[in-house]
């Protein structure tokens, strides 16, 4: 078992994970309580990786990354070198690709909450943000829970993108999943087995926590 | 302090909201059908919902002006409000949900303040539990409690007590009386209820259509309605269509013809010329039934009629009588069997003058 990428796609889920939990929640409420008729156009694009070949966002990000583009050349100012094919590189562009996974299940979660909370809340002389902190955020934890687990399952299993924009640098780049392709490739299907079947039982147990959460123990019963 | 309101807003292409009133302290009743835009009176009073144009002001600290463009975010409003289905945090108990609104206070003035406001709604006992784990009446009181432990400056209630039986009805609405007492602010509360305008309210503001239609104490708006709808709210079983035959001022009184008949009904005097068209709205239990002419009788109305159809509903017997037309009447069981009444019997129908309200049809 490939030890080394199973740490490094570890770690690499986790920031993702942490970073998609600060960036998720505001998008997700924007997306919930905004009433612009152009949400939809913000909306089609978080759920974009969804559907589009890995290989394209991949490719869109290796270009935006690369040394000719702005953001890569201010990167190389700042740090002394390029961004394309280094784990900063990675945490980008799994960011981008796990959105959907984080963003939706919140916005679902939000959704839920019953608008006469926040008008309740309100008349009781609380800003917007206090009641996201005391109200919204409360009763969704449900969903951000999953959001979590569902972006740490995905990241850690992710195969396209990080090989459009990471390569294959052992203990850089060199994923779970790209172990396992290396494995294959190599012929070495023991060590291919191995550190498939540990993907396997991590993403399981991953889905098996998200539905296992119990739903809404708050519910209140209705008036008699 | 006292609340003036004057809300203008479209709620749909053919549906305007244009009212204007004032709320003195105590209890003011907005009355009317669902539909007739009284909750989004209350709303625009909260600021939950923003009229078109108009003025809210409380005082004169004006929450809301069209004309100089004020609107004061509902947060800011000092208001307190209390929702249909109350709205409770469920996922704080009922201790925290009453000091929500405290959050600029110290925590031990919160726990004072709480306390002391669970003492006067009788839900010491309960502060510990979350929303789903009390009673209706129960989180009624809770809501109550928030929204007053804040010390707003007037109270919104949006048909809170619709969901509760009588009894629990009445033993909240004596507490919050009681809280009034001692504060006095205006009180904005919003059923389509009649049992609890006579309950609850000093004065009564009936809406119908997004417009005012009555305004004054329960006993003025509900005993004399002006329009056919409110007349229907406020329980009168028999609405008649009929045209005035005489007017006679110095009585007070008019006779008007029950349409499509020769049956005559002395009314108090309303405001319509001979010969024009004039509903009359009678309450089912004012009218009394005689299997005989009755003689020396101080009522004006004696009407021959005939019994078509006896139904009893619950402790009432409800008797359609072919006068002409159909009346409904009511009376209570044991006097229908005493007089034998039966599809068929041939009764006299005794309604006093004032009995019959004349209506104007909207």
């Amino acid at each position: 078992m490939d030890w080394t990428a199973i740490a490094l796609s570890v770690r690499l889920a986790a920031i993702v994970s942490v970073a998609l939990l600060l960036i998720g929640p505001p998008i997700a409420y924007w997306l919930t309580f905004s009433t612009r008729r152009w949400k939809f156009a913000v909306e089609s694009l978080v759920a974009l990786p969804l559907v589009l070949p890995p290989t394209v966002l991949g490719f869109y990000l290796l270009v935006a990354l690369g040394t000719r583009s702005p953001i890569g050349r201010a990167w190389e100012h700042w740090t002394g070198h390029g961004l394309a094919f280094t784990f900063e590189a990675l945490v980008v562009a799994s960011i981008l690709y796990s959105l959907p996974f984080s963003v939706q299940p919140i916005a679902s979660s939000f959704a839920l909450i019953d608008r006469a909370l926040l008008e309740a809340s309100s008349t009781l002389g609380a800003s917007p943000m206090r009641t996201f902190r005391k109200v919204v955020l409360p009763l969704s934890i449900d969903g951000i829970v999953a959001a979590g687990v569902l972006t740490f399952a995905h990241t850690l299993g992710e195969f396209g993108v990080v090989l459009m924009v990471g390569g294959n640098l052992p203990g850089i780049t060199r994923t779970v999943s790209i172990s396992i392709y290396d494995d294959v490739q190599a012929l070495d299907f023991s060590s291919a087995h191995q550190t498939a079947l540990f993907l396997l039982a991590v993403s399981y147990a991953a889905l098996a926590f998200v539905y296992g959460v119990k739903r809404k123990p708050w519910a209140v019963a209705p008036l008699p | 302090m006292t609340l003036s309101v004057r809300v203008r807003k479209r709620l749909a292409p053919e549906f305007v909201l244009d009212v204007a009133f004032d709320v003195a302290p105590g209890v003011t009743i907005v009355f009317g059908e669902s539909g007739s835009g009284k909750t989004t009176v209350l709303r625009s009073v909260a600021g939950l919902a923003q009229p078109d144009e108009g003025r809210i002001a409380i005082g004169d600290r004006v929450l809301f002006d069209s004309g100089s463009q004020i609107n004061v975010r509902a947060a800011e409003r000092r208001i307190g409000f209390v929702f249909q289905h109350l709205a409770l945090f469920p996922h704080l108990t009922a201790a925290e949900n009453i000091a929500y609104g405290l959050w600029r206070t110290t925590s031990a003035e919160q726990q004072q303040a709480t306390a002391a406001i669970a003492e006067s709604f009788r839900i010491a006992h309960l502060l510990n539990r979350r929303p789903g784990e009390i009673s209706g009446g129960e989180r009624q009181r809770v809501g109550l409690a928030r929204a007053l432990v804040t010390n707003p400056e007037i109270l919104l209630l949006d048909e809170p007590l619709s969901a509760l039986d009588h009894g629990t009805q009445s033993r909240i609405i004596a507490d919050l009386r009681t809280w009034n007492d001692a504060h006095g602010i205006p009180i904005l509360y919003v059923t389509h209820s009649q049992r609890e305008v006579f309950a609850l309210g000093d004065r009564v503001v009936a809406l119908q259509n997004g417009s005012v239609v009555a305004e004054g104490t329960p006993q003025q708006v509900m005993d004399a309605p002006v329009h056919e709808h409110l007349a229907q709210l406020a329980g009168f079983e028999n609405l008649l269509d009929a045209v005035v035959a005489a007017k006679r001022p110095e009585a007070g009184t008019m006779v008007a013809r029950i349409a499509s008949t020769t049956v005559h009904l002395e009314t108090p005097l309303a405001d319509v010329e001979v010969g024009r068209p004039v509903r009359i709205a009678i309450r089912a239990g004012d009218i009394l039934i005689a299997t005989e002419r009755p003689h020396g009788i101080s009522a004006r109305n004696v009407i021959p009629g005939t019994i078509r159809k006896l139904t009893v509903n619950g402790t009432v017997m409800r008797s359609d009588v072919d006068v002409g037309a159909l009346l409904e009447v009511h009376l209570t069981p044991l006097s229908s069997d005493e007089l034998g009444l039966r599809p068929g019997s041939d009764v006299w129908l005794v309604i006093k003058t004032h009995s019959c309200r004349p209506v104007s049809a909207v």
